[in-house]
Order: structure tokens, then sequence, then C-alpha cells
């Protein structure tokens, strides 16, 4: 019956995980990587906090934890803020938001934790022209999403390729197979493998540093954990032979 | 498997007291060692966090506006720091109160910092910067000038300074504290530095040779 | 030095009963010789508690029971308090090691008979703590004040409103709002970190103090009863062996290895893969927006199976508060004339199998989203879930039994 129970559990989560819509492509990033979180906060300031806030995080914990000085952090990081003390604030009001894209764009501090880096990832990854969208722009993996594609002048504009698939009931449909650049055909095949790569890198980059900045703590838990339980294995062997000595009474 | 043996009426060696002993007493150490690295994080836990350390970040006063006599106060770490622009006649009344002070010399190093280790306690003469917080009990005492009629009304003679109402001690314009009072020290100048001619900061220490 | 501490032990002695205490928990406490693996987790049980108050005593210093600021205040402890991350997950982490460690130390009751008569008491008060354990962890879920906090809680108070009459008016009493608000959030707080811990200390002594009055003592793998052969001259048991030293130094062998697994997964997966730190809740509580798919935490799912199960929404809450009220009654279900597993048939061997694999099923559904075929399948998992109960007081006198051994085998 253990072995029963054991099986189970072990199944549990590729069971739970098993049930998504679109296939998450793997982030495969590495947040001890400070070379990719610099690069990652760079596009974050340029590109997200435009409209994207960081309550949570104090710039100058995130300079030194990315291994930048304070002045590295203060001019290629801190546009407005003043002090290094600050919280990665925006001046924009959730009201303007709501006129422009119809929804407050949310705090990215935890985004990583409550979406996950392969989603994040795979959503950077995934925007592509739809003429029926206010902003002209949809997502295969947050259909119908209120933010327009702004990486657009890293990536160049995705166009949808379509398949016929039929259903169980002999219906065929279209659907969309994969995405690929609009320019595609102005470029040789090098150039545009080179290009889909430099973004994929740079989205990369920019998952490590909002993964980071989800669990700044991460790292130090990392390094302290092994200690602890080097500690627990040396403490459990004492204990364990100290009960060895006593119970020889009772065997 | 044996169903007979029990703790009672056991016989131990010599050796099994002495291996016993020194387990115990392993086990004990190496526990306590974990229970003193466990305590390490929840005490650590307790001190100023980030948030705080920020809030306590070093401030910058523009002096520029103050009238010679006049106070300006500001907060730093959440404590008043007083900035008072002194008079002239201030400065020279100054070495004339020294046999009624505790500590006219500031020889209590940590009351200062070492530049402000000097007869009006400050980097530039004209300008006082203190915490405004008494050395007894933690009051704020009030600034008194030396033509306010308060002044003598509260101490025969008194050429004006601050006085603590929770207690009443009280001090001179460099901070100074007089003797037969309850506060025992001078009050206590903070870390700061010039940025210029009318900027200062609190918070940073003072490099001698600058500004 | 050891003359001053004698003499210091009797001026305590003759005005607080320190010596007697330390004799009749441990010293002269006779535990049966033959405990086993599944022995160690009522100790356990015990270090996380102590680990979960004193973690919620330090959280507590930094948290704010505020709906405006309780989930920010959770991301200050996490990044701007010295080592507040790793005090939060010791607490998050403590939470679910708690469940896992009285869920093991339940399921030996019912391997080894430990709820059998005369320790009926002693079960019923274990039952008290698990039920007190879950209102603390429930009103404790609340207090991040992120999405699943927030639904979990309108979920679960929203059930007392299926009580016929009185039901919506309690949901209201119980939020001290319409919905669950700031209101809600401030009270929860003062329950989770003043009236449940009172409780749960209170009834923890209660149970140990039941389990160590004269004439009952522990229970052990055989189900026989230690004390019925004792030394003629000294009284003591003969398969008894004094807890402390014996199972004070197992227990902390115990501890060494639990605090192994328990820092692997606090410092390298404290989410566990969103079962003890889900990935909703990191999105701040928003009234207005369901989660698309919620489930409460993976300790209550087998009971928000059974919830969900039945097509009705007062029967459905009856039969959950049924799936918890029948482990009080197991005393008087089991009529077996053995206590242990060991001496039992087959039949109860094929029952409790039975019944591991519906509470663990039911686990797993309740944690999946309602779809017909999991329904179907949960009401299979119920069904079997009742059914070991009350069909117990006849297959137990069914079963055929071995006979007990005279002494403990060891």
């Amino acid at each position: 019956m253990k072995r029963l129970i054991l099986v189970l559990t072990l199944l549990l989560p590729t069971i739970v995980f098993a049930s998504g819509e679109v296939k998450l492509q793997q982030a495969n990033i590495n947040i001890t990587d400070k070379a990719a979180l610099q690069a990652g906060a760079k596009l974050f300031v340029n590109y997200c906090m435009g409209c994207h806030s960081a309550n949570y995080v104090r710039f100058e914990r995130m300079g030194n934890d990315l291994g930048l000085t304070k002045e590295e952090l203060q001019e290629n990081l801190m546009f407005t803020a003043e002090k290094v003390g600050e919280m990665m604030n925006i001046g924009m009001k959730g009201t303007d938001s709501v006129n422009w894209f119809g929804v407050v764009p949310p705090d990215l501090s935890v985004i990583a934790r409550a979406r996950g880096v392969d989603w994040l990832y795979t959503y950077l990854l995934s925007f592509y022209l739809d003429p029926a969208r206010p902003l002209g722009v949809n997502n295969l993996v947050f259909k119908d999403v209120g933010m327009p594609h702004v990486l657009w002048d890293r990536q160049g504009w995705q166009k949808p390729v379509y398949e016929q698939v039929m259903d169980a009931q002999g219906n065929t449909h279209e659907v969309i197979a994969h995405l690929e650049l609009v320019d595609k055909e102005k470029m040789t095949e090098q150039e545009y493998q080179e290009k889909v790569n430099n973004y994929r890198q740079d989205v990369r980059n920019l998952v490590s540093f909002l993964d980071y900045i989800g669990e700044p703590a991460k790292l130090q838990r990392q390094k302290l954990g092994w200690k602890v339980i080097l500690f627990l294995i040396i403490f459990s062997i004492v204990a364990y032979l100290l009960k060895h000595e006593y119970w020889r009474d009772v065997h | 498997m044996s169903t007979n043996s029990t703790a009672e009426g056991m016989t131990e060696g010599i050796d099994d007291k002495g291996r016993r002993r020194f387990l115990i007493a392993a086990t004990t150490v190496v526990g306590a060692v974990g229970v003193g690295f466990t305590a390490v994080p929840f005490i650590l836990s307790m001190q100023p966090s980030a948030k705080t350390q920020a809030a306590g970040a070093p401030v910058e006063v523009d002096i520029s506006k103050i009238e010679p006599g006049q106070r300006l106060t500001v907060e730093w770490r959440g404590k008043p720091i007083w900035i008072v622009r002194r008079t002239q006649e201030n400065l020279q009344e100054l070495e004339s109160l020294n046999d009624l002070l505790r500590d006219p010399n500031s020889e209590e190093a940590a009351q200062q910092p070492q530049y402000a280790q000097n007869a009006t306690r400050s980097i530039k003469h004209d300008y006082l910067v203190v915490i405004g917080i008494c050395t007894h009990l933690g009051c704020s005492p009030s600034y008194v000038k030396k033509d306010d009629p308060q002044a003598a009304s509260l101490r025969e003679g008194w050429k004006g300074g601050f006085f603590c109402p929770c207690h009443g001690s009280f001090f001179d314009l460099a901070g100074r504290v007089y003797q037969g009072v309850p506060a025992p020290l001078n009050l206590v100048v903070p870390p700061y530095t010039y940025l210029s001619e009318t900027k200062i900061v609190v918070g940073i220490d003072h490099k001698e040779g600058a500004a | 030095m050891n003359r001053l501490l004698t003499a210091s032990l009797e001026w305590v002695d003759a005005r607080f009963p320190l010596t007697k205490m330390w004799d009749e928990h441990l010293a002269k406490y006779y535990a049966p010789k033959n405990f086993n693996f599944w022995y160690y987790f009522g100790s356990i049980a015990l270090l996380v508690l102590v680990l979960q108050i004193i973690s919620g005593i330090f959280l507590a210093m930094s948290y704010k029971p505020d709906a405006t600021l309780a989930f920010g205040s959770v991301e200050y402890i996490m990044r701007d308090v010295n080592y507040g991350w790793l005090i939060r997950y010791l607490h998050s982490t403590g939470a679910s090691f708690f469940f896992i460690a009285v869920y093991l130390h339940m399921f030996r009751a019912l391997l080894y008979g430990s709820y059998r008569q005369p320790r009926e008491l002693v079960w019923i008060i274990g039952m008290l703590i698990y039920l007190a354990l879950m209102a603390e962890s429930f009103l404790g879920y609340l207090l991040p004040w992120g999405q699943m906090s927030y639904w979990g809680a309108q979920v679960i108070i929203s059930l007392f409103s299926a009580i016929p009459w009185v039901g919506e008016d309690l949901a209201v009493w119980i939020r001290g709002d319409y919905v669950v608000s700031d209101v809600t959030l401030n009270r929860f707080f003062a329950y989770h970190v003043v009236s449940m811990p009172i409780i749960l200390l209170a009834l923890v002594v209660v149970h140990i103090l039941a389990l160590h009055h004269t004439g009952i003592g522990s229970n052990n793998p055989d189900g026989i009863e230690i004390k019925k052969n004792k030394d003629p001259n000294t009284g003591i048991p003969l398969d008894g062996i004094p807890f402390h030293p014996y199972y004070t130094v197992k227990d902390i062998f115990g501890f060494g290895i639990f605090l192994i697994i328990f820092a692997l997964v606090m410092f390298y997966a404290p989410e566990m893969w969103g079962y003890f730190l889900e990935g909703n809740n990191f999105f701040p509580a928003d009234p207005l927006k369901t989660p698309t798919h919620i489930a409460p935490l993976w300790y209550f799912t087998p009971f928000y199976a059974i919830l969900r199960a039945i097509p009705d929404k007062l029967l459905g809450v009856i039969a959950m508060g049924a799936s918890i009220v029948v482990w009080f009654l197991l005393p008087w279900l089991d009529r077996s004339p053995v206590k242990s597993i060991r001496y039992k048939g087959w039949i109860y061997k094929f029952a409790l199998l039975l019944f591991s694999v519906s509470f663990i099923g039911l686990g797993i559904l309740g944690m999946w989203p309602a779809e017909p075929l999991y329904t179907k399948i949960a009401r299979v998992f119920t069904f079997v879930y009742f059914a070991f109960f009350l069909l117990m007081p006849f297959y137990s006198v069914w079963d055929k039994t071995k006979p007990l051994p005279q002494r403990v085998t060891y």
C-alpha cells in the first residue's frame, strides 16, 4: 500500500499540469547570471516601466544584488527616482491607463511568481498582428490582452500561420499553427534565425530579471540552504549515535 | 526480536558511562549551536529593515534662508535635527559659560563627531547642527532666544539656548548641558557635512578638507 | 555546585511539582518499547507547533492586517525585513508540514487502533486538535490577501450560508460585511494570532494529559496493554521503558531527519510547485474577479472534493461536515476484538487500503476542476470513504483475527 501511495504522489504534479491550453515554452533562465539580470533590468526600465510599476522592489537592493555600483544604478536604471532607497514606482495614474488600455497595468513585482517564468517567456514571444483588436495585436497565451507589443522594435511584427484541423465531428477549423515574422521573406534564413534568437535572448534576460524581482531572497536562500542541511545531517548523526547507545539497553 | 529485555536492571560498564556522557555532551553542544544559529535570523529581523534604513537616508538641507538667530528643524531617522544660525554675539558668549557647564570642552567623544569637537561644536561656527533630543530621557527641548522674556524667568542670567520642559534641563547654544540639571550629557551632534556654502547633508560624515 | 543544584531543586519542589511533573511525563512515564516509525509524528507535530508559534510571533511584528496594506506587508517581510523571507517560509512550509505530521499521526491510529478503549478521549481531543488546526490554517491563509486567500475565504464562509434560516445572517456575521473585506481580514488576524493558538496549545496539553493519565498510557504496534504485565516488585510494566531517556533521544534523532526534509523544501522548493504556496496567491486580492480555477490548499482537498461530489448545496455541506464527524465516532465503530492491524484479518486491511486510496484520490480530485468524469469518480470515493466508517461495526466483527501475544513483539 505504501508503494501505491508513493506512485500516486509522484503522478500528482504531472497530472495537474497536463491541463493547459497553449503549450508553454521553457524559459531556461539562470538567475545567478548577473549579466543576463543586468540586461533584463535595462529592458525592464526602458520598455516595461512606462506603464508597469514594481512597487515592492527597492532600487538599492536590486543594484546590490545585480552587482551594480550606485553610480551605474543611477545613470542606467533610474530615470525619475532620485534616491537609491526608493521603490521602482511609476508616475502613471490608474485612471489614465484605464482610458488608454482599458485596464490598470498590473504591478510586476511578483508577476513571475504568479504566472511562472515559462508563461512570461512564451507570452512575450507570442504577440501577433490582429487587425480586429484596438491596438492591432493579439497574443496566443493571453487572448485579447490589453497590452500593446512594446518590444516590437526588438522582435519585429509577427503574423499567424494557419492550418486546417479536423475535429471529432469531421468539421474542419482554421487554427493558428505558429507565428512567424512578417518580414521573413525579406531576410535570408541566417538573418531570420539571428533575429529570432536575439529576441529570444532579450526575452530570456527580461524574464530572468522578473524572476529575480519576484523573489530577491532566492539567491540568498539557495546559498544558505545547503549549509543548514549539512549542519542538520551532522546533528542527526550525533543524535543517532546517542540513540543507538541508549537503545543498546533495550535491544 | 527478543521479548524479555527491559531497561531495568541492566548493568552498565564504566566504558558505557563514559561513552554516554560524551554522546550526551556532543548532542547537547551541536544542538545548542543549532539553536544559537537559528536564533540569529530572528534577532536580526528586529534590526531596522531596508525600508527603515531607506527612510533614514541622509537628508539634504538648504540653509541659505536661515536668518541669524533663527532655527530650522528637519527630520532625520525620525528625530528632529536643529540647525541654528548663531549670531556673533551668541558665539562670543559661548566661552564665558564654560564654568557653568558639565562638559564645556566636549570631551565625551560619543556626543559629537570629531570634526565638531571644538569650542562651537560645529563645522562652520555660525551654524549649529544638533539632534534635538534631551540626553536625559528623550524629550525634545524648546529653543529659547536670549531676548525672549521667558529666558530670564526660567533661569537667572540665562543667555538663551535650549530648555527641556520635561525635567528642566538647560543647554547653551552649542548644545552643551549646564551643571545641576538632570541631563548628564551635551546634546548629540549628528554626522553632517557641507555639500556647498548653502547646503548641508545630515547623515554623512564630514571629510577634512572637503567644502 | 551539585549541592547547590539539589538545594535549589528542593526549594522549587516544595513550591511547585517540578520533579513530580518531570517524572510523571518523562522520566517515569513508561512507554511500550516496541514503538516503530509511525510513532515519531506526535513529537514532530509538537516541534512544528513550536516553530509555527515562534515564526508567527516574528511575522506578526511586520505584518499589517489591513486590506490595503496586507499584501504589501508580506512582500515587505520577504524583501525588506532582515531574514524576513526565512521566517515567512518557515511559517508557510511549517503549515503544510504540520498537516503532513498530523495526517501520519492519525494514520498511525488507524493502523494500530490507538483510538480504542481506554483511549477514546485521547482520540476525541486529538480530533479536536485537528479541527482547531484546520481552522487556524484557514484563518491564516486569508492573511497574505492574495487572490486565493480572498476567494478561498469567500467560498468557505459561504458554506455557512447553506444552513437553513440563519445561514445567510451567520455568514454575514462571520465576515462582518456582505463580502470578505478589510473587516474580515482584521478579525481573522485576531483569531489566527490570539484565539486559535491558545485553544490549540490548551488542547495539546489536554491530549497529552489524557494519554499519560494513570492506567492509560501509550498504545503500541501490537495493540496490547503493557500495563497488564507488570513487574511484581516495582510495579513497572515489563514491556515499558521510561520515556526519558529512551524516547527523548529517539525523538531528537527523529527531529533531525524531519528537519533535513523540512529544510530541503524550505530552502529549495518553498512553493512546492504550487502546493504549499500557490501562484495565484501572488495576485493581490481582487473582489471583482474570481480566478478561473480555485482549490483549497492540499490538506483540505479531500473534504472539498466530498463537498463538490454532492449535487446539492445543503447536502454537500452536510456530507462534508459528516465526513469529519465520523472520525469522532471511530472508537465505537470499531468492534474488532483486537486493536492492531497486525492481528486483524484481510477485511480490515483491504478496507483500510480502499479508504486510503479514496482519501488520497479525493485529495487529488479536490485540486482539479470539477469536470463530470472527475465528479463521478469523486462520488465513488466518497461512498468508499463513508462505507469504511459506517460499515466498520459489521466488518470488524466478521473479520478473522489472529491470536494476540502475551507480550509485545520486538
